[in-house]
């Protein structure tokens, strides 16, 4: 699936997208989450704070409970300030 | 009847006037057009910005404004919607966003313009960054404020 990054999260993971293949058992976007936290310094540093960043599976906001099977694109943001 | 809508998300700016005569030209049936245009604010004191930059979600914005648009046309009977809203680097004194709605009467398009600026500060996939002229232009992604999600949540029936 593709992950991408807006914002601060884009600048902290220091990648605007990525295509990722999480392990079986990764059901929900909290657990995505997780599961990105252990790949590296930038991950931890940008998901550090879980309930700050919003998230989209395609093109749709829902919330971190979401499951993400069979899910295309998957983007993570912080509250938006549009407008 | 499927009324005209028109979303467009783009770097440059947008003439009211022109969009406005777009919406209402060759109708007569419209007695209302409220129009809504956000502009890029100058800030005072220590939050004084030289320039704004927005980022944005290519193609999730133009769905989730449509999903809005969608509502809107649910709860009133509108004529016309459009949504423009603009991305890239702003200063202080440009447009940033239009909101048009046309109806019969006015408190269909007074109450509609308000509902879909309501909606597009907190859930249209759009992030400011400013540059602060005290930082010595650093610039720092602006913070959403709470103040919008209680103007959105108004709406929730």
């Amino acid at each position: 699936m593709k992950v991408l990054y807006f914002a601060w999260v884009r600048e902290r993971v220091g990648k605007t997208e990525e295509v990722i293949d999480p392990p079986p058992g990764i059901a929900t976007v909290a657990d995505l989450m997780q599961w990105l936290i252990g790949r590296g310094e930038e991950y931890a540093h940008a998901f550090a704070a879980p309930q700050a960043i919003r998230a989209a599976v395609d093109h749709a906001h829902v919330k971190h409970d979401a499951r993400i099977a069979g899910a295309r694109e998957i983007a993570f943001f912080p509250p938006m300030t549009g407008g | 009847m499927p009324i005209p809508v028109t979303i467009r998300i783009q770097s440059g700016d947008f003439d009211v006037a022109r969009e406005t005569a777009a919406l209402v030209t060759g109708r007569h049936d419209i007695g209302a057009v409220v129009s809504f245009i956000g502009i890029c604010r100058r800030g005072e004191g220590e939050a004084t910005i030289s320039e704004m930059t927005l980022e944005h979600y290519p193609g999730m914005a133009e769905e989730e404004i449509g999903r809005h648009v969608d509502e809107a046309k649910a709860r009133w009977p509108l004529d016309g919607v459009t949504v423009i809203h603009r991305f890239g680097r702003v200063v202080p004194g440009d447009n940033i966003v239009l909101v048009l709605t046309a109806s019969a009467h006015r408190e269909a398009a007074f109450a509609a313009a308000e509902f879909l600026m309501d909606y597009l500060k907190t859930n249209a996939p759009f992030w400011k960054s400013e540059k602060r002229i005290a930082g010595e232009d650093e610039r720092v992604w602006v913070d959403a404020r709470d103040q919008d999600d209680a103007a959105a949540a108004r709406w929730k029936t």
